[in-house]
């Protein structure tokens, strides 16, 4: 009896294989050139003091986002260089950085284009499903093809992990304004642009930056999976702990993700919802007058 | 109440055989809509809505027309093929003059911009701006600087009486406040025509009844041409010089709320008119009698007796020449003229008798029918006796079948 088989592994490879011949001068172009970012995004995160950092971050927070949260930040980051893991966590932050600003830069306009039109929507959804349910260790293989071990490989793996919910966010955000909003705008001779800038963005800028804190939580993810390709940071720790069954090491390296991941959700959830009530603040204090 | 059609009145808006289909072929629903075919069987057989079916009105420069129906009826359809909200599917729309439906989306901007302005039943204000952005908004999408448009937003909002509030959000104000704000910002830019989609209809009845004497006061000063939706017909009658019924698209008939109620053209209208208020539409012209009969000044009390004896009443108003009034004379007092003598009944009138004038409402003549022993005079502002009311009559109107001049 003839097997009944669908090569789709071997066309895969296959393909793979001339399209490396093709795109490896792209791909390595674009590789140093985003290693090279990376390193001075890096190298810029270690040239301060630690303490220096820690001061400084810690009082923009206490001013302008809280005061309980700086608190947490202070002394948390204090535990992180008690644990001689700063140039690690600092690799980690550099990359998510990256990783997110590089997801948001693609992602927010395809949101805005997908929310402008049901067809870009319709091609751009499906996409971004593949995206998200592929197991990431299936396009891991592929990122280092293409950009070789390393930091620029994690960075692909990080944008096709954050990418989607930038992108989603934004077009539900857009989507979610009354249709009476837009009607409104377009009664009193609004260009679809006008629209777009005096009307929808404003109003769709809570779900927006909900997708920026979704954006940095994946980017964080992905970053720590990255480290079986080279990312290095805190991930690393966590394998090498992982693969000399060092549990004292996966445990400090464990707590570090835990508290970036702690610190960058709370301090983009907050700056999130202040946009979100800037009108409230701005009214009342109208109202007070 | 008859307006005589001229020429010289000029129409703000036309509108020429307008069809809305929504659906996949439109173009197919318009030809069976004009082979007669009816809405369930466009539906039916063609899986189109029929939005609007064959509307052609002409809206004069200055009034407020009025598009009233129920739901689903097309009138927010129609409301919105003025501007093009909605783009229709055939026919034409003039303004000024110009022809809407032709126009490139850039001209159309312009005519969005500078002569119509909008109000919408959910108020639809922007959420993110202060109420002084809010009323700006139009200016600032024509490219009006800042200083500028805000000194006309301002001055828009001191006309609906919200000077103080420019910096507030429209979260803090209440439902007439926000609905104050629509309309300061449909007027910001001083359109010719004001659209109102149910512009009253989701405010409470009595700051709805606010905003329409309001809006009637704004419209005395600035003599826009009003088209304003409803499905409010004793809002219609209020505000509207002239009312379209609509019924499944198509309009039923046009004319000015005492046409509408006079003289339904159709059942629907006939029915729908039905429900109404009449008391506050239907004035003492409509329901006074003939006064008769009539004592003159010159005649004595026997007459007088004699004429309110033959007619069976109790008092009988006295007038002198041209028909002015001099006194209401009850039978008591006629009797006792007689008994001492006189030869006149002019010192034994009741000269405190109640009237009215010819276009007072009957809803406004509940307290002083009430309080009346007699009939009630219809005066003309001479004095003249032009009818009288007596209690009967009222209802005999407001139940009216075919006339609501019942007792004539």
């Amino acid at each position: 009896m003839p097997e009944f088989r669908i090569p789709l592994g071997d066309v895969t490879n296959d393909i793979f294989d001339q399209l490396i011949t093709v795109i490896a001068p792209v791909t390595n172009g674009i590789s140093s050139s985003l290693e090279t970012f990376l390193k001075w995004n890096e190298a810029f995160l270690l040239m301060w003091p630690p303490l220096l950092i820690v001061a400084v971050l810690g009082l923009l927070v206490w001013f302008f986002v809280d005061k309980k949260l700086s608190l947490f930040i202070v002394f948390s980051l204090i535990f992180m260089l008690g644990l001689n893991l700063w140039d690690q966590t600092m690799s980690t932050v550099g990359l998510v950085i990256a990783g997110t600003l590089l997801s948001l830069l693609f992602g927010i306009p395809l949101g805005i284009l997908a929310s402008q039109n049901d067809t870009t929507e319709k091609i751009i959804s499906p996409i971004l499903d593949l995206m998200q349910t592929m197991p990431s260790f299936v396009y891991l293989i592929p990122a280092v093809i293409f950009f070789g071990l390393g930091k620029v490989a994690a960075l692909a793996a990080i944008l096709i992990f954050a990418l989607p919910p930038a992108i989603r966010l934004t077009n539900l955000g857009i989507r979610q304004v009354p249709a009476e909003m837009v009607e409104a705008a377009s009664a009193f001779g609004s260009t679809r642009l006008q629209i777009l800038k005096e009307v929808q963005l404003p109003l769709a800028m809570p779900t927006i930056m909900t997708g920026v804190n979704q954006c940095i939580m994946m980017s964080l993810s992905m970053s720590v999976i990255a480290a079986m390709i080279g990312a290095g940071g805190l991930g690393r720790e966590v394998l090498t702990a992982m693969q000399t069954v060092d549990i004292g090491l996966g445990m400090e390296g464990g707590l570090g993700i835990v508290v970036v991941a702690i610190i960058m959700d709370r301090v983009s959830q907050k700056l999130a919802r202040r946009s979100q009530k800037g009108e409230e603040i701005a009214g009342s204090g109208a109202g007070s007058k | 109440m008859l307006k005589i059609e001229s020429k010289e009145i000029k129409n703000k808006i036309e509108i020429k055989n307008l069809y809305k289909i929504f659906g996949v072929y439109p173009e197919r629903a318009v030809k069976l809509l004009q082979d007669n075919k009816n809405k369930d069987e466009i539906l039916s057989g063609t899986k189109n809505v029929v939005g609007l079916n064959d509307v052609s009105l002409s809206i004069r420069s200055g009034e407020t027309f009025v598009v009233m129906g129920l739901s689903g009826s097309g009138k927010s359809t129609l409301a919105r093929c003025i501007n093009r909200l909605i783009e229709p599917t055939s026919g034409e729309i003039y303004i000024d003059g110009e022809n809407i439906t032709a126009m490139s989306y850039k001209e159309l901007l312009q005519v969005r911009r500078n002569k119509i302005g909008m109000v919408f039943q959910s108020f639809a204000l922007f959420p993110h701006l202060n109420l002084l952005d809010n009323v700006a908004y139009g200016l600032k999408v024509q490219g009006v600087p800042v200083a500028k448009r805000h000194e006309r937003a301002f001055h828009s909002l001191q006309g609906v009486g919200l000077s103080g509030w420019e910096k507030y959000y429209p979260e803090q104000l209440s439902g007439g406040m926000r609905q104050r704000v629509g309309l300061a910002r449909a007027l910001a830019n001083d359109p010719g025509i004001l659209l109102m989609d149910e512009a009253f209809s989701a405010l409470d009845p009595l700051i709805r009844q606010d905003m329409q004497d309001e809006l009637m006061n704004l419209q005395d000063k600035m003599n826009k041409t009003i088209v304003f939706i409803t499905h409010d017909l004793n809002e219609a009658l209020k505000l509207g010089d002239r009312i379209a019924l609509m019924k499944d698209g198509e309009i039923n008939q046009v004319g000015t709320p005492e046409e509408i109620l006079v003289s339904p053209a159709t059942e629907y209208v006939a029915r729908f008119v039905e429900g109404v208020d009449k008391t506050k539409v239907f004035t003492a012209a409509h329901v006074m009698k003939r006064p008769q009969p009539l004592v003159y000044a010159k005649d004595g009390p026997r007459v007088a007796l004699h004429k309110m004896k033959k007619a069976g009443i109790s008092s009988i108003f006295v007038v002198g020449r041209g028909k002015k009034v001099q006194g209401l004379l009850y039978a008591d007092q006629a009797a006792a003229a007689l008994r001492e003598g006189q030869d006149t009944v002019i010192p034994y009138l009741d000269i405190g008798y109640p009237k009215v004038a010819p276009e007072t409402c009957i809803s406004d003549m509940f307290d002083m029918m009430a309080s009346a022993n007699g009939p009630v005079a219809v005066t003309s502002p001479e004095d003249e006796l032009l009818g009288i009311i007596v209690r009967g009559a009222i209802f005999a109107g407001l139940s009216g079948g075919e006339s609501p001049y019942a007792g004539i």
